[in-house]
């Protein structure tokens, strides 16, 4: 029982850091809740498909199939975030001032409206498929399902709560800092995924010549624990990470720093002259 | 600007394929059984590249983990999966079954 609660709150724990940071930037976003039940839904059938055709996957690219499907799913998270930023920047003066013009902007269809939905499925469906390979192992294995359950709930709710804090700390963050913390922070999710996506690429046996690893800090932050994993989750913190994912790592902070900057200029001079 | 980073990062995803490995690396072999990896310690050449076959024996999946290593992968139950690994330097890898941890450790030695 205490193993599965245990187990659950890792994976739990990892998502709701990253919906709780996605949520709280998208604070503001018309139809958003319609966003996120559809994300959550997907997220959790997601899930389950995964569970089930994990062997499938797997048995894809001689073998490498999960690494390349793992790259690919934080790739495309990670694109989507990146232009959520992007599209934030952009209107971060109507969403503060006229809520009313966000709303038009996203009947007129300029919203990645959908792409908030693919956000949240992908970062259920990534640590919630290993949740359900999990809990099918205990209960083929013979543990008792009430156990299961109870240990499972309270992953799930000590998760859930984490997260839940997380998501309320952000929000009463001040107007005048909320945009640039909640893009911060959404910029590092996003380098620290692609540079996780390199790792995956380098398990598959890409990335040859840079897959050397550049430094250790275990000895000052395990990942394992709970403030590494944090951060891991956060902002791609890895213990010993290779040549390759602190290239790509720099260069998409970097690229998305440069975006944001350009993309923040150019709808001031168009709204200036009205 | 969207566009050009979605761009970008495709044509990493791309270039990665057009660098796999050529050359044939050694293969070890770990099992699991009962929750447990058999055998626990592996030594292997420090050095060059390894192809790791796990095979999972156990009727339940598991995942196979090693921070040191950089490695997460789940194995099916009843079926192996293969993770490559390496050139490593000369050192104590350890990994575990995240599933099972309690029973499910081992460490790679690489000399």
């Amino acid at each position: 029982m205490l193993s599965s609660a245990v187990i659950v709150f890792r994976e739990v724990f990892e998502v709701v850091l990253i919906l709780g940071i996605i949520l709280a930037a998208t604070r503001g976003m018309p139809h958003r809740k319609k966003a996120i039940y559809l994300g959550f839904a997907g997220g959790l059938l997601g899930s389950f498909l995964v569970a089930v055709f994990m062997d499938k996957i797997s048995a894809l690219a001689e073998g490498l199939g999960q690494e390349i499907f793992n790259a690919g799913i934080l790739l495309t998270a990670a694109a989507f975030i990146g232009g959520t930023v992007i599209w934030m920047k952009r209107h971060a003066h109507e969403m503060k001032s006229h809520f009313a013009k966000v709303g038009e902007a996203v009947s007129r269809g300029e919203i990645p409206f959908l792409s908030l939905s693919v956000v949240i499925a992908l970062a259920i469906l990534r640590e919630g498929s290993e949740i359900a390979l999990f809990t099918y192992g205990m209960l083929a294995s013979g543990q008792s399902p009430a156990s299961l359950i109870v240990g499972s709930l309270a992953g799930l709710i000590a998760g859930a709560g984490l997260g839940i804090l997380l998501y309320a700390g952000l929000i009463r963050i001040s107007m005048k800092y909320f945009f640039r913390v909640t893009s911060a922070l959404l910029m590092l999710l996003v380098a620290g995924m692609v540079s996780q996506a390199m790792g995956f690429l380098t398990a598959a046996g890409a990335f040859e010549g840079m897959s050397q690893t550049v430094w250790n800090t275990s000895w000052l932050l395990s990942e394992s624990g709970l403030a590494g994993q944090s951060l891991k989750a956060l902002i791609g913190y890895t213990a010993q990470p290779s040549l390759i994912q602190l290239v790509v790592y720099i260069c998409t902070l970097g690229g998305l720093i440069a975006a944001v900057r350009f993309s923040g200029r150019s709808p001031k001079k168009e709204i200036a002259p009205a | 600007m969207k566009k050009l980073l979605f761009v970008l990062l495709v044509a990493v995803l791309f270039s990665s394929f057009s660098i796999l490995p050529a050359q044939a690396a050694e293969e070890f072999t770990l099992t699991i059984k009962n929750h447990r990896f058999e055998p626990e310690t592996l030594e292997v050449p420090a050095g060059q590249k390894l192809k790791i076959l796990v095979q999972n024996q156990d009727a339940t999946p598991e995942e196979f983990e090693s921070h040191a290593l950089n490695r997460e992968k789940i194995i099916g139950a009843n079926s192996s999966a293969v993770i490559l690994i390496g050139p490593l330097e000369a050192g104590t890898y350890p990994f575990v079954g995240e599933f099972n941890e309690d029973s499910a450790k081992g460490q790679i030695i690489a000399r």
